[in-house]
């Protein structure tokens, strides 16, 4: 062991020796900014400041190829807007107000690459990492939801990837106790070599309970508490690794481990509620997660944030490895830790509930009055930096941007072309293919192995339009969120796509009966050094941020992932929207089934056009992608989300259900199978339009009989076009619809359920 | 009326059993692993979630925690003791009841809302429901598979001691279609659905699980 110390890198070392090679190559640092190191320490860094940089300027840490886009969303962010915001965009996740004193906090993030490789712990992992950011703003974590992305549904890869990624969200959420309440599932082409992996966690806690990332108070002292550090997760930096022990491998008892993070989940569960004990004690100035980067983003991030001075004795850190070097210390990645800042005083009470719960809690550091952030080793200095330079003050790039020079011809493929059903049999058969392709078919193979009802809140969640849960017990009041993308649509258009997922998620967090209220969102994308995708990155931010502009919703947090790729073809552009809605009493919840009254009128609003473009007829049937996506107008899905409002308020509407992917007849597929009852639609003109088209700003609702006249005439006073399309049947065991065809319940189920069982089981 | 919930380091449950007492009327008390004091309560729940992390085997860990010994000796009183999903699995490691659970049939983790006969209305936990209902209730598990000796079986089949089955699907394989057994006296239930997530049709299924927790308000109150 102490023969590995001997080669330790210490600040000394760095100044006496200042042309030894260093690998910044390897860890990723271009060679500019290896020099602006350099520049910025006035020597050499040591291994661990290399491995600090090098980690906390990657593109994952440090937003360096999207940081200038941002502005889109500072620029389309009015005071109104912020009024309600608590915490914004650089925090680890958005704080609303939502009433009643209450907080809610919410954000989605990627785990995209590490479930590629290890699918179990990469998903699982990724469901941790989104929880602690919750709880590091104060809140209680209280739901999960994950959208998915694979390649085509029957690709062998996928069923190695898929299983895995389930089984990882499903074991992390399960036995932490969150209910898993919504998210997607999508198959397409493009991410057979990069499925992506998003989580999003809710929180709430009472409005004076915010917690901030900040280090403040001279001589507070910085704990670390949860699980020991190992040498999973470390990434890159073992090349410093192999460096500093060529040839000594298995000598010292260490083990090569997976850059992927391996989780536990009981430990992050009693960590929770540990957390939570500290925080009703009032003894927590700040807190900070250590996620990405580990030690490295945690110290400089909280040191950064608060008045910038901090001591760090790195060889207090509790260990599981022998033998690990400052720099491993510092970028592993182990899960289930918490960084805190807490007053002198306090410590004796917070070392208290961390042993009541069973939780290793090292006093490693305390807050200075300088502006370095310094840490040593067995007495030696290791790191002395300013912690700006690694956290904030991080490179910034203006990536080239050019729109692809197949854009156009790829607007210009239209879909009108397409061969389309027309006689009743077609029609038929196309309803059944569709409902049961791997896109549109029941999710249920995946939402069964989450557990959605743990905490006992949970009021609706997949396959309804949002996932509901109940904050405050004694009022109601609760929160809904929805997470959408059509990455189809962005790719025809990412400005309007991204839009549309916005429309998207706003429509489905209002047809649950809750008024939507913020955004977060997890940017995927291809690699930034490509001039197209830097071109459909800029347009779908521009759209977001104008969008919200629109609907009056600020855009709270969110996050990037790029390089996304499948060889060297990027992903669709997938930028994936979260919508956060509050409802005053969740009792008012909107279903989705219909036939929760006998004799309901089934009424369609928005308008329906010819609109195939990206859509999901095409992508099933003809394995087409061309054209422009369906044209979006906010304007009129902010009257929509009124008008649902009203009527929940005023109960005038027993059922809602979105229309967006696979059109009115998917709509109506799902509306009769959730609510187990039977239908007689009608519709006006060309039937394949109306069953299929994609058009947005359209809810399937079902109003009593007694209530259909006054909600008519309220969507005609207010400009909401609106048709009456049929009647609830409760006595029929099928989905008739007129001229076209009468299908079972049970045939419609069985094509609808029996999709991924067969694909996966 | 006190009911007392335990809380395990993992225990996931626990606040929703809680609510599903007061839900009854009864006093939730919330009992500690560490203590083994039962704090005076009427009745224990000992809850599910995934003690200790369910790292060993399930259940296997938490039956050596002081409030266990406390339970295992009231429950030899006849003090009613309901056991759900992991605190099922912690009763039958603790030897109150017979049997273990094992990995689901499907090796899946399974969450559905569950139809459950009622096949002994005459235990402590459910004398409010009538014979041979049908209630709906979530199960939710990864191991779940309930499995026992075919002496066992035998044995509690002859004396009536299954006290709920499920109907129509079998989630997980268990052995007999059994869903929930009760011990010789009918005062120590286990059962691996969940009926405190069956107390409210807003958050649930249904609000068939309450029979159970008024079931032992009767049983505290004719002892």
């Amino acid at each position: 062991m102490t023969s590995t110390q001997v080669h330790i890198d210490t600040v000394a070392r760095a100044e006496a020796s200042p042309d030894q090679p260093q690998p910044y190559r390897e860890l990723g640092l271009k060679d500019d900014e290896y020099q602006k190191i350099r520049e910025i320490l006035g020597r050499r860094p040591t291994e661990a400041e290399l491995a600090m940089y090098s980690v906390m300027w990657s593109e994952h840490c440090s937003y360096k190829s999207s940081k200038v886009h941002f502005r889109h969303f500072k620029e389309n962010t009015t005071e109104e807007m912020r009024s309600k915001m608590l915490a914004g965009i650089g925090e680890n996740a958005g704080v609303v107000d939502i009433g009643d004193g209450w907080a809610v906090t919410f954000k989605v993030e990627s785990h995209n690459h590490p479930s590629y490789v290890e699918p179990y712990q990469g998903a699982a992992t990724g469901v941790g990492g989104i929880v602690r950011d919750i709880m590091a703003m104060g809140a209680r974590p209280l739901a999960v939801l994950d959208p998915l992305r694979f390649g085509p549904a029957d690709a062998p890869d996928t069923r190695r990837v898929l299983p895995g990624i389930v089984a990882g969200v499903g074991g992390y959420g399960n036995c932490l106790g969150l209910p898993n309440i919504g998210g997607e599932v999508v198959f397409d082409e493009s991410y057979a070599g990069n499925p992506l992996v998003n989580a999003a966690c809710v929180g709430a806690m009472r409005v004076e309970d915010l917690h901030l990332a900040h280090a403040s108070g001279t001589g507070n002292k910085v704990i670390l508490f949860g699980a020991r550090t190992g040498l999973d997760g470390i990434g890159g930096v073992s090349v410093l690794a192999s460096e500093t022990f060529s040839g000594e491998e298995g000598g010292t008892g260490r083990k090569k481990l997976p850059a992927v993070q391996v989780g536990d989940p009981f430990t992050e569960k009693v960590l929770i509620e540990c957390c939570l004990e500290l925080f009703g004690e009032r003894i927590v100035v700040g807190i900070q997660d250590l996620g990405g980067a580990g030690l490295s983003c945690a110290t400089s991030e909280l040191a950064s944030a608060g008045d910038g001075g901090m001591r760090v004795w790195l060889e207090r850190v509790p260990l599981r490895a022998e033998g690990m070097t400052p720099a491993e210390v510092l970028s592993s990645e182990s899960q289930e830790r918490m960084c805190a800042v807490v007053r002198p005083e306090d410590v004796p009470a917070f070392m208290r509930v961390c042993q009541k719960w069973d939780v290793i809690a090292t006093e490693i550091g305390e807050v200075t009055d300088g502006d370095h952030l310094v840490i040593t080793w067995h007495d030696e200095v290791v790191v002395d930096v300013p912690p700006r330079t690694v956290a904030h003050e991080g490179p910034e790039y203006h990536r080239p941007i050019a729109r692809p020079a197949d854009q156009d011809a790829l607007q210009a493929d239209v879909p009108d072309s397409l061969p389309r059903p027309s006689t009743p049999d077609e029609l038929r058969e196309t309803i059944l293919r569709m409902i049961a392709s791997p896109n549109l078919a029941s999710r249920k193979w995946v939402t069964d192995q989450y557990d959605r009802y743990v905490r006992g809140g949970t009021v609706l969640a997949q396959p309804s339009d949002s996932g509901m849960i109940r904050i405050d017990e004694e009022t109601g009041r609760g929160v809904a969120l929805a997470t959408d993308c059509n990455g189809r649509f962005c790719k025809l258009d990412p400005y309007t796509g991204a839009q549309l997922a916005l429309a998207e998620a706003y429509r489905n967090v209002a047809v649950s009966g809750a008024t939507p209220l913020a955004v977060s969102d997890c940017l995927n994308f291809g690699s930034p050094e490509d001039p197209a995708v830097m071109w459909q990155f800029e347009q779908a931010i521009r759209g977001i941020a104008e969008g919200c502009r629109e609907l009056g919703i600020p855009v709270t947090g969110g996050n990037v992932s790029f390089y996304n790729q499948t060889g060297t073809t990027a992903i669709l552009p997938t930028p994936v929207i979260a919508v956060l809605g509050v409802i005053d009493d969740v009792r008012r919840r909107i279903p989705t089934g219909i036939g929760a009254e006998a004799g309901e009128t089934l009424l369609l609003l928005g308008e329906t056009r010819d609109e195939f473009g990206g859509s999901e007829w095409a992508n099933v049937v003809h394995g087409h992608l061309g054209g422009l996506p369906p044209k979006v107008d906010l304007a009129r899905e902010k009257l929509l989300a009124d008008v649902l409002l009203a009527g929940s308020r005023d109960g005038m509407v027993s059922a809602a259900h979105d229309l967006s992917d696979g059109g009115l007849a998917q709509a109506l597929v799902e509306a009769c199978l959730l609510g187990e009852t039977g239908a007689r639609v009608f519709v006006d003109g060309d039937p394949f339009v109306q069953l299929f088209s994609e058009s947005a700003g359209r809810v399937l609702v079902a109003v009593p009989r007694t209530e259909e006249l006054r909600f008519t005439d309220m969507c005609t006073a207010r400009g909401l076009p609106w048709s009456k399309v049929g009647v609830v049947d409760p006595e029929s065991e099928s989905l008739e619809i007129q001229d076209v065809a009468t299908i079972g319940l049970a045939e419609l189920r069985t094509a609808w359920e029996g999709t991924l069982p067969a694909l996966f089981d | 009326m006190k009911i007392g919930v335990i809380t395990f380091p993992g225990t996931l449950d626990d606040t929703d059993a809680q609510r599903a007492a007061r839900y009854v009327d009864a006093e939730a008390v919330a009992l500690w692993h560490a203590d083994a004091d039962l704090h005076g309560v009427d009745a224990v729940i000992v809850p599910g979630g995934f003690s200790y992390g369910d790292y060993l085997r399930a259940g296997a860990i938490a039956r050596f925690a002081p409030v266990m010994r406390s339970v295992v000796e009231a429950a030899g009183k006849g003090m009613p003791v309901l056991g759900i999903c992991n605190g099922f699995q912690i009763l039958c490691e603790a030897g109150l009841l017979p049997g273990a659970m094992l990995r689901n049939a499907g090796l899946h983790f399974v969450c559905r809302d569950q139809w459950l006969r009622v096949e002994n209305n005459t235990t402590a936990w459910s004398s409010r429901y009538e014979q041979g209902a049908e209630i709906i209730v979530p199960v939710k598990n990864m191991d779940g598979r309930y499995t026992a000796s075919q002496a066992t079986l035998d044995e509690l089949e002859g004396e009536g001691r299954v006290v709920f089955r499920y109907v129509g699907v079998n989630p997980n394989g268990s052995c007999n279609d059994i869903a929930g057994i009760t011990s010789a006296n009918g005062r120590i239930v286990g059962l691996m659905p969940h009926p405190e997530h069956a107390i409210d049709a807003l958050t649930g299924p249904s609000d068939d699980g309450l029979g159970m927790f008024y079931s032992a308000l009767d049983a505290v109150v004719t002892a």
